[in-house]
């Protein structure tokens, strides 16, 4: 499939293959920089890293200039649309975290912001990028990447990582094994009971592992599982010719929708992980 | 759709981005925001007690008319009264003048008869002693009678 590339859409299928490959760089066995990487787990998403870069700085360059000269007077436009974001992510985060924590607010909406422009790519047609890339002799150009399972698990790892943190912080180290261990059957330690404590508890680990291991699971895929189907639909339009245009229109309207909300369930359920992790029950 | 160290590039990304938000960007905007809350907040309880007021002021301005228009009112009663005594003082007043000078006048004439009265008794007894002399002065010798013609001019 990466024969094709520069040479323009042979068929449907290499089409689409093509918009759906991402530009990687990696090191083969002997040592040279490549771009086909198919497998190796050292290679990098250049496309998906440049973008989901480039797109978070957007958010923190305009976030910041807001904040750098924020002050309680009359707002100016751009400082009332930032302030009601934050509002929005301020009474969200209150609604359902009830502890304090200076850091959960403030990833609640780097997270939205930042996942909302990334999905918020896909609305750009979808020949646009690549085919100037291709034009500049980039093979590809993959420009939505909520769309690289990697870029979802990414974030998804570090929300994770973060509720490791808080469930030991909060309930320590025992606490969080005993969550693990002991329920959703609480084994009983007393009398003859004892000897099926160990099958308990092994069957509790295997039960709760898997619900503790679905949360980043279901978050990341959640959102790459949306933004590749809307994605992929726009491709499939795009092999329509002049019909697309209305599909492409009806679709993006709709699209638009899936964009915030999946940006808006990211956000939602970090701050329900987190608020789970720091509450005793 | 393999996994590869983007996933490692993306958390740390994510990390960075987290950082920055938490350090330069929520603080200072929530900050405005809760300040500017505050300031509604008191403004709108400003408001508050200033229709408050507005109210207060209001009734006591109708209370001050209301003691004005009162003031008024005894005021003008006061002034008809006193305008009544003045005018019936005048009047009192006129009735004893008219009554002293009607007095005076009566005793003037009365004088002024009794002047002329003895004065034309003077000037009549004068001239019957003259008409009496003429007479007389053929008949009678005046030393002789005087007695006589002085009771007459008496009695006249």
């Amino acid at each position: 499939m990466a024969a094709e590339s520069g040479h323009g859409p042979l068929t449907s299928d290499a089409y689409i293959q093509h918009h759906l490959q991402n530009l990687q760089v990696c090191k083969d066995e002997a040592g040279e920089w490549v771009t086909h990487c198919g497998g190796n787990f050292w290679a990098v998403n250049i496309d998906s890293m440049f973008w989901s870069v480039l797109l978070g700085l957007v958010f923190v360059i305009l976030f910041r200039k807001v904040a750098s000269k924020t002050s309680a007077d009359k707002p100016g436009r751009w400082q009332a649309f930032v302030e009601i974001v934050v509002e929005i992510v301020d009474k969200s985060v209150k609604d359902t975290f009830h502890g304090k924590s200076r850091l959960i607010a403030p990833l609640a909406l780097t997270i939205f912001v930042w996942v909302f422009l990334m999905n918020l790519m896909d609305l750009i047609p979808v020949d646009w990028i690549p085919m100037t890339a291709a034009a500049v002799g980039i093979p590809y150009m993959k420009v939505v990447p909520t769309t690289d399972v990697n870029v979802t698990f990414g974030m998804s790892f570090a929300v994770f990582f973060l509720v490791l943190f808080y469930t030991i912080r909060n309930k320590g180290l025992g606490g969080f094994v005993a969550e693990l261990t002991l329920h959703p059957i609480a084994p009983s330690f007393k009398g003859p009971a004892i000897i099926a404590a160990p099958l308990i508890i092994a069957f509790n680990f295997v039960l709760e592992s898997v619900a503790l291991l679905a949360k980043p699971l279901s978050l990341s895929l959640r959102l790459f599982g949306n933004m590749f189907a809307g994605e992929l639909i726009f491709i499939l339009i795009a092999l329509l010719g002049i019909w697309q245009l209305p599909l492409h229109f009806g679709w993006a309207v709709f699209h638009v929708l899936i964009v915030t909300l999946q940006a808006f369930i990211f956000m939602m359920l970090t701050i329900v992980y987190l608020s789970l992790a720091s509450e005793s029950h | 759709m393999d996994i590869n160290m983007t996933l490692i590039g993306q958390t740390i990304a994510m990390i960075v981005f987290v950082w920055f938000c938490m350090k330069f960007i929520w603080p200072p905007i929530l900050e405005a925001i809760e300040e500017r809350q505050k300031q509604i907040e008191e403004g709108l309880a400003a408001a508050d007690k200033g229709k408050e007021s507005l109210v207060k002021a209001a009734a006591e301005a109708d209370e001050i008319v209301a003691d004005a228009r009162k003031q008024a009112t005894s005021i003008l009663d006061q002034a008809h009264a006193r305008a009544n005594e003045i005018v019936a003082d005048g009047k009192a007043d006129g009735v004893k003048e008219r009554e002293r000078q009607l007095v005076a006048a009566k005793a003037e004439i009365e004088q002024e008869s009794n002047r002329a009265r003895e004065e034309l008794r003077g000037q009549v007894s004068a001239i019957a002693i003259a008409s009496a002399e003429k007479i007389l002065l053929r008949e009678i010798d005046s030393k002789a009678h005087a007695d006589i013609l002085g009771k007459l001019a008496q009695e006249l």
